[in-house]
């Protein structure tokens, strides 16, 4: 890892040399802290967790544990709740923030604001923002009132403590997040491509289609990737505002119930196991996705 | 050749402005340009040039004014409807298309039949030499190859009205020369109608037609190279137009076409081309028009300071003995701390009103 100081030879060049070509310098040992901090933090106890899941507690071999989560359809189903609320929300959190990212582009009166608003959800939580979920979409909330008192609906609708209260909290908390990220894959993009197409004769549809979505692409992957994590972890909004027990018992509350309730530690790391693979899977597929795209310079700032 | 340009008979710019929060970046350009022709407007970083350009391809909405093309009020249109090619400064190549696609881009979005849009698309890949590299992405071009696709995507619609801002102000000084012969070729074998942006002064007298000199948004001086070359219109075109040394002095006598102007031990007899008659005035007079040696008339005593070699002769910079510096050009040995005496004839001394107008900003292109 350390500059060599190799004798250079006669015909080669020295050693230094060849390996910064290959981009290996001094400049690398700036990651050793990062790694150690990697190492100590996040690989150990990963290490750890799947050594764990391959030795179950109950014995029957080192799948039995896997076997049981695939074999029993109340575990097994956790993984398709999770990619049920998952994945929607984060194709919605990305198909929404480009149209807004979009818009908000060009410096305008009123931007800061505007963002400012746009943003705040993450400072919430999801505590906070699920406490504001039931207090506003309960059967005795302002939205139900506002629509009985319209005469809109008769009785009033179930919006919290299923499905829908679940994916609402995710697309809340997970938003702002795709719309940061979009926004500054856009800002990358350089604005003269835009004026140049329009002297070319192509209209905004056509603009944003042939000139600006394509260079955008590439990001919009990352931002799903990120936007699809953060939603397949989620569990405090799962519990508050979902059904933990029944209609929105996600994966990680799975893993949670078999580790810290029956104290099945290696059940609970197979869980984990599990869950991580599943995300690796969509993303490994997205980025296979996006390497088909066009990742060059996008001419701008970024 | 069929890439021919649509035709017109004038473009007519009515007191086009623009101003950016009070600042008046563009004030009230009048300018009419016709069919064919080769205009290029002329001023230094932060004049106005881009903004102009903006204006007429409809990337910028006007403050006042208006534009004309024959007589179809054109200023409250869309850039995609007006059907202007530009070249822009950077390029702005699209960079995930082929060259081949950039050029055929505005063909696509004109919905012209793909066996018409091949034959034009090869048509314009042609004309400005780019065959072998019709497949590459722009990343993979040098400067000048993108600066002739950039070209070739503009005309390849055959615009009216193509408008270049600064197209090689990024490349290296021969690709420079060898781009401008090259524009200038396109210019002639097209008949294209073109507006062009520049800060450099040669540029524009080899190129243009008709040359307008901006400063700080307003129009100095319209005309020919010839005309804006030997008859700027005032001090401030002259010194763009190469009269480096400027002497402000007091007016001691003054006739219709002559005037002599004195102070500082210094008198210098020229043209009087601004019916000047008494008060301060400048003197503008270029470095290669000074003669060393031979005194006649309009004489400068001279100490020798830096000397700057030019292959043919030399650049040299001076001081007068009230330590106003002096340029000239020469190609007598000279040595820094030589005195000379220079003289300059009095048809080549053009003298003008002290500058009236604000001092050109400083403010970045
Ligand atoms: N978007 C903008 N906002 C504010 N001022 C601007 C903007 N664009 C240009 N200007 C100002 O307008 C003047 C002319 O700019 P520009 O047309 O770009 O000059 P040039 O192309 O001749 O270098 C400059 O003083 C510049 O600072
Ligand atoms: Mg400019």
């Amino acid at each position: 890892m350390t500059a060599a100081t190799g004798q250079p030879t006669a015909t080669r060049p020295a050693l230094r040399h060849r390996l910064a070509e290959r981009g290996i310098d001094r400049a690398l040992l700036l990651l050793v802290p990062g790694l150690i901090f990697i190492a100590v933090l996040f690989l150990y106890p990963f290490l750890y967790g799947v050594g764990l899941s391959f030795s179950p507690q109950q014995g029957g071999g080192p799948f039995a544990n896997y076997r049981k989560f695939f074999d029993d359809p109340y575990l097994r189903n956790t993984l398709w709740t999770t990619f049920r609320l998952a994945l929607p929300a984060a194709l919605i959190n990305v198909l929404a923030s480009i149209p807004m990212a979009y818009k908000l582009r060009r410096p305008f009166r009123g931007k800061r604001t505007l963002t400012t608003l746009l943003v705040v959800p993450i400072t919430l939580g999801t505590v906070l923002t699920a406490e504001g979920l039931l207090e506003y979409l309960a059967p005795a909330g302002w939205l139900n009132k506002t629509l009985l008192a319209l005469h809109l609906i008769d009785q009033p609708i179930e919006l919290v403590h299923n499905y829908w209260g679940v994916l609402f909290s995710l697309i809340i908390t997970g938003f702002p997040f795709a719309f940061l990220l979009t926004m500054s894959y856009l800002s990358g993009i350089d604005p003269t491509l835009e004026s140049a197409a329009a002297t070319l004769g192509a209209g905004w549809r056509e603009r944003f289609r042939f000139i600006t979505l394509p260079l955008l692409a590439p990001g919009l992957a990352i931002t799903f990737c990120l936007s699809f994590v953060l939603a397949f972890s989620v569990f405090p909004s799962a519990f508050l505002v979902g059904d933990p027990s029944g209609r929105t018992r996600v994966i990680s509350i799975a893993a949670y119930h078999a580790a810290l309730e029956q104290f099945d530690f290696s059940l609970g790391s197979t869980i984990a196991v599990i869950m991580t693979v599943a995300m690796l899977i969509v993303i490994a597929a997205v980025l296979a996705w996006r390497g088909t795209l066009y990742k060059g310079a996008s001419g701008g700032k970024g | 050749m069929t890439v021919r340009a649509r035709q017109f008979d004038e473009l007519r710019l009515d007191g086009v402005s623009r101003s950016y929060g009070g600042h008046a970046a563009l004030a009230g350009l009048d300018l009419t340009i016709g069919c064919g022709e080769f205009v290029a407007l002329l001023g230094p970083s932060g004049c106005g040039k881009t903004t102009a350009l903006n204006c007429v391809a409809g990337l910028l909405p006007l403050s006042g004014g208006s534009i004309w093309l024959d007589d179809k009020r054109i200023d409250g249109l869309p850039p995609e409807r007006r059907d202007f090619g530009m070249v822009f400064q950077n390029y702005a190549l699209f960079p995930h298309m082929s060259v081949r696609r950039n050029i055929a881009f505005g063909l696509r979005m004109h919905k012209v039949p793909k066996a018409e849009r091949d034959r034009r698309v090869e048509e314009a890949i042609s004309l400005v030499q780019l065959n072998e590299h019709a497949a590459k992405f722009p990343g993979q071009l040098s400067g000048g190859q993108q600066q002739r696709v950039a070209i070739a995507r503009a005309v390849a619609l055959q615009p009216p009205l193509v408008l270049m801002d600064e197209p090689l102000s990024n490349l290296d000084a021969t690709l420079r020369l060898e781009m401008r012969t090259e524009i200038r070729r396109l210019h002639q074998t097209l008949g294209l109608t073109t507006v062009y942006v520049t800060h450099d002064q040669e540029e524009a007298l080899s190129l243009a037609d008709r040359l307008v000199v901006l400063r700080a948004g307003s129009v100095q001086q319209i005309g020919t190279p010839e005309e804006v070359y030997a008859h700027p219109a005032n001090r401030y075109v002259a010194g763009f137009m190469g009269y480096r040394n400027m002497f402000e002095l007091d007016v001691i006598e003054s006739e219709q076409a002559r005037v002599v102007l004195g102070g500082d031990g210094l008198k210098l007899r020229g043209v009087n081309c601004e019916a000047i008659s008494s008060g301060r005035a400048v003197a503008a007079i270029r470095p290669e028009d000074f003669v060393v040696g031979k005194a006649i008339a309009n004489r400068l005593e001279v100490g020798v300071e830096v000397v700057e070699y030019h292959g043919r002769d030399q650049s040299v910079q001076g001081r007068l003995r009230t330590g106003e510096a002096v340029h000239f050009r020469t190609d007598q040995r000279l040595a820094p701390g030589d005195d000379v005496t220079l003289s300059v004839p009095e048809e080549r001394v053009l003298v003008f009103s002290p500058d009236t107008p604000p001092p050109p900003t400083e403010a970045s292109g």
